[in-house]
Parts: structure tokens; sequence; C-alpha cells
């Protein structure tokens, strides 16, 4: 059993199109640079110098990391890791 | 006319052309407007500003249109009024509210940014107008919509008071109550924008809209005589408007109108909603996002947009953060109505309240000058007040009556 990663909209061109995809249990920014092994690309569209980027809100199991260890976030096989652009969610006027 | 270069990922700086587009592709950061200064130093001049029509037209060079104004001819340039009488009861020498309770049409800020918005909007050719809002920006955009010919789509949550329904309803635009709260309405509206072409106010024209709050900035610093004050005090729902008050401040100094910039900026909001200022008081640079419980509803924002920004403004500028409770939030409506005879919203009673707090602190100089941003009419939400007035006097229509109760009014019984 692995990790299941969910890709947003904007970022499936870089995984062939794939809503999910299977990650490897284990910090949450190491399971981002193993994702950009297969999926050339996509690590720096989600974090710039070891740092989620400001405005990807990432959740583990539907809990927003930055109140857990945030990129230090320990993930096991079997948890849900949810990528979800900030604004694209809509904003407050 | 025509001073905009562009937009810019405000994260990442990737350049963007001038489209109905709001958030960068590559990594998910803001889009903002960019202006080419230099022109803009050479055309705008105090002494043309001036001779402009008392509106926030006035401003247009800084603004981020093609053309001429088309929406909103009679929206801005509200009083800043010299408040000695709150000044004094606040215990400060120089105090200024800058009175948005009477923008024109639909009295409040909201008018600045739908003006921009659907001037934009016009031209970019679309025929219809959308937002997702819980009151004013649903009045401001129903109301100058129709005057400016758009089709309308309103998107507000099915629980709204009635109140606020009616005052978007009487201009006709289609409203739709969804069934959900603020955030789920925003959800689905993102979703429609991508569907339908449409110009979503608050969604895909935002990086144009936003720009309109600057107008607010502008006219402080030009009603001061010219100067930027020692502190400016805003209220914080998604933290735009602080971020776009200060860029208009920096700007006016860029383009050489002011000489000087020292102004300290301050964050006001409701204790049962204070992301922003939360994060001010414990120096954290990550917007914890809450869920709103409090009495001002238009500031009820628990993730805001542009937290971040705000926060880091307030720092950077030496300014601090505030937030009160809903009972000096009512407290600070009726200070401002009895001092100075200006009847606020729920926001602006934030404002009033947080600025008290700011000076009892020492966080605000008494001997400095302060402006306070009153951004909306109190007639909208005066169900707030419910239970908190002075008692009416009611009386039989004789003099004999009369007298009695003036006797007791005249000796304080």
């Amino acid at each position: 059993m692995a990790v299941k990663v969910r890709i947003p909209t904007p970022l499936q061109r870089l995984t062939q199109g794939k809503e999910e995809v299977a990650g490897k249990a284990g910090a949450v920014i190491d399971i981002i640079n193993d994702l950009e092994t297969r999926y050339p690309g996509i690590a720096e569209r989600i974090s710039e110098g070891g740092k989620v980027r400001r405005f990807v809100n990432i959740y583990v199991n539907e809990e927003d990391i930055r109140f857990l260890q945030a990129e230090r976030t320990l993930v096991n096989d079997g948890d849900e890791v949810s990528i979800v652009p900030a604004i694209a969610g809509g904003k407050g006027g | 006319m025509g001073y905009v270069r562009g937009l810019k990922c405000r994260e990442c700086n990737r350049e963007y052309p001038v489209d109905p587009i709001y958030v960068c592709e590559f990594c998910f950061g803001p889009l903002e407007v960019v202006y080419d200064y230099k022109e803009i130093k050479k055309a705008l001049k105090r002494r043309i500003i001036e001779r402009r029509e008392e509106n926030l037209w006035r401003y247009k060079e800084m603004l981020p249109i093609d053309g001429e104004p088309l929406v909103g001819l009679k929206s801005g340039f509200t009083p800043l009024v010299k408040a000695d009488n709150l000044a004094a009861a606040l215990g400060v020498k120089e105090l200024y509210v800058k009175d948005d309770t009477v923008v024109h049409p639909t009295l409040s800020f909201k008018d600045r940014v739908v003006a921009v918005a659907l001037t934009k909007a016009k031209e970019f050719g679309f025929d219809t107008v959308a937002c997702a809002s819980t009151g004013n920006l649903a009045h401001s955009v129903s109301a100058q919509g129709a005057k400016a010919g758009f089709k309308r789509f309103v998107f507000v949550p099915a629980s709204l008071e009635q109140s606020k329904i009616i005052a978007s309803l009487v201009y006709e635009p289609n409203l739709v109550a969804v069934e959900g709260n603020y955030d789920e309405v925003n959800r689905l509206c993102s979703e429609i924008a991508n569907k339908y072409r449409w110009a979503f106010v608050n969604i895909n024209i935002r990086p144009f809209y936003a720009e309109g709050s600057k107008t607010l900035g502008f006219e402080i610093i030009e009603q001061l005589g010219w100067e930027a004050p020692d502190n400016v005090v805003v209220p914080c729902a998604s933290g735009s408007l602080l971020t776009k008050v200060w860029k208009a401040f920096k700007e006016f100094r860029e383009i050489g109108l002011i000489k000087s910039l020292e102004t300290k900026v301050f964050a006001a909001q409701a204790t049962g909603c204070s992301p922003i200022t939360y994060a001010i008081k414990h120096g954290s640079d990550i917007i914890k996002p809450v869920r709103p419980n409090t009495l001002a509803k238009s500031l009820a924002i628990g993730n805001p947009a542009d937290g971040y920004y705000a926060s880091d403004i307030v720092n950077k500028t030496g300014g601090y953060g505030e937030d009160v409770s809903d009972e000096e939030i009512i407290d600070g409506i009726r200070l401002l109505a009895r001092t100075e005879g200006i009847f606020a919203e729920t926001a602006g009673g934030v404002t009033v309240a947080s600025a008290r707090k700011l000076i009892q602190n020492g966080k605000i100089g008494r001997n400095e000058k302060t402006v306070i941003c009153i951004t909306g009419n109190g007639l909208k939400t005066q169900e707030a007040l419910a239970g908190h007035m002075v008692e009416v006097h009611n009386i039989k229509p004789n003099m004999a009556a009369f007298e009695e109760i003036y006797k007791k009014i005249d000796t304080g019984q």
C-alpha cells in the first residue's frame, strides 16, 4: 500500500491526465521530490527551495500541513495527500 | 491614455498580458496590475488632478483602464472629516474619518472597486457581470451593473438577512441564493466562472477590481493637503483594502506627488474573525484560517486571500493589528455616531473600537495624525444595534405629557 496523492486539474498535464498518483511514505517534501522523478516539472510548481509555495495548500488526510509539521509532516502508507491551489478554490471580497 | 504594462504574479513575478485572468499558471499566486510609472509621472501632476471632477476617476492614470471611465462616474471623493469630537473622546490631537458611508451609489467602498471592475468588463467586451457576496458588493454590482446595462448574476448565501436581499433585489439582478455558507458560495462561483464567459468582479476581474480600492488612499493624501498621515487604520476582511491603501501611498511617492512617506499601517478585525491580527500579534507569517463568528458580517472572511500581504505591510511599516468583541463593535458604532454624526456599519464599529485600543495601548501616538477608514453605511446593518439604543420617549399628544418627560430629560433622571 502506498500514499494516495491527489493532483489538481492544472497539474494533471504533468501526470498524464491522472487525478491520483501513488507516492512513497515519508515527509511531505520527500513525497514531492519523489513525484518529480516520475513526473518531471511537478516539484517546482508545488514548492521552491524545499518550501511549499504560499498559494499551494497541502492536506494530509484533510488536515492542512501548516498546522501539522509543514513540509516535514510524516505521511504513512494508506494516507491521502491532497494538493490544492489556494486561489482557484475561490476567494472573498 | 492607458498606462498599464501587463499583469504580474505577486509571488514568482511571471508576466501575463492584460486579460480577465487572476491566478499565475505556474505557481498559483495572485496576479497584479503593473503600470509604467515613468510615463504616469510625466502626465499626472497635482494641479491636473485638482482641476478634475470630484470622483474617483480623477486618478484615472493610476487605474487599470485603457479608455475613458464608463461606470461609477459619481463614485468616490468622499469627505475626509476632521473628527475633533472623536479625537477628544479618544484622547488624541489630530484624527480624521475617511467617510465611505456616503459613496455613490450604494453607500460603501465597494462602489469604488465595482466602478473600476465594470469599466474593465466593458473594455473586455463582457455583457454579463457577476459576484459572490454577503452584502455590500452585491448591492454595488446590482446597482452599477443596472446603470451600465449589464446582465447581472449575484450569488448570496441563502441565509442572508431579508434587508440585505432587498437592497440588491430592488435593482432587479438575477439573484441566486445558494444553500450554503459564504465559502461554499465562493467555491461554486469559481466553478461557474470557469464555465461561463462572465465578468466575475471578485474572481476573474479581481486584479483590476482590487485596484479601485487605491482611490481611497489617493483621496486621503490629496485631502490632507498632499501629505501622508502618521497612521492609518484599515478594517480587514480579505486584507485587500489594506494592501491597496498602502499601494496608493507608495505610488504617490513613486510619481512624486508626495515627498516623504512614513505612515504606519494598522489592521482592524473583529475578534470573532481575526486571522490577520492574530498573525500580527503572534509574529507569524502563516495566516491560520478560522470559522467566523462575529456581528461584523461584512468582515467575516475566515480564510483571507490577501491576509499574508496585509500582515506583511503592517509589520514592515511599524504598525500593529487589533481586534475587538461584538460589544466593543457596537460601542464603536455608537461612539462615532454621537461624536461625529456618522452612522457606520458594523465594520466601522470594528475600526473605531480597534483605533481606541491602539491609542490606549500606545501603538498609536496621541500627538500624531491618524486617519481611520470607515467603509460602509450603518443603515445597511441596523439589526445589529437592536436592543443597544438609547430609549425612546413615548408620550400622549399633549403639552403636559411633553413637559413631564422634558423635566425628566432635563434633570437627567
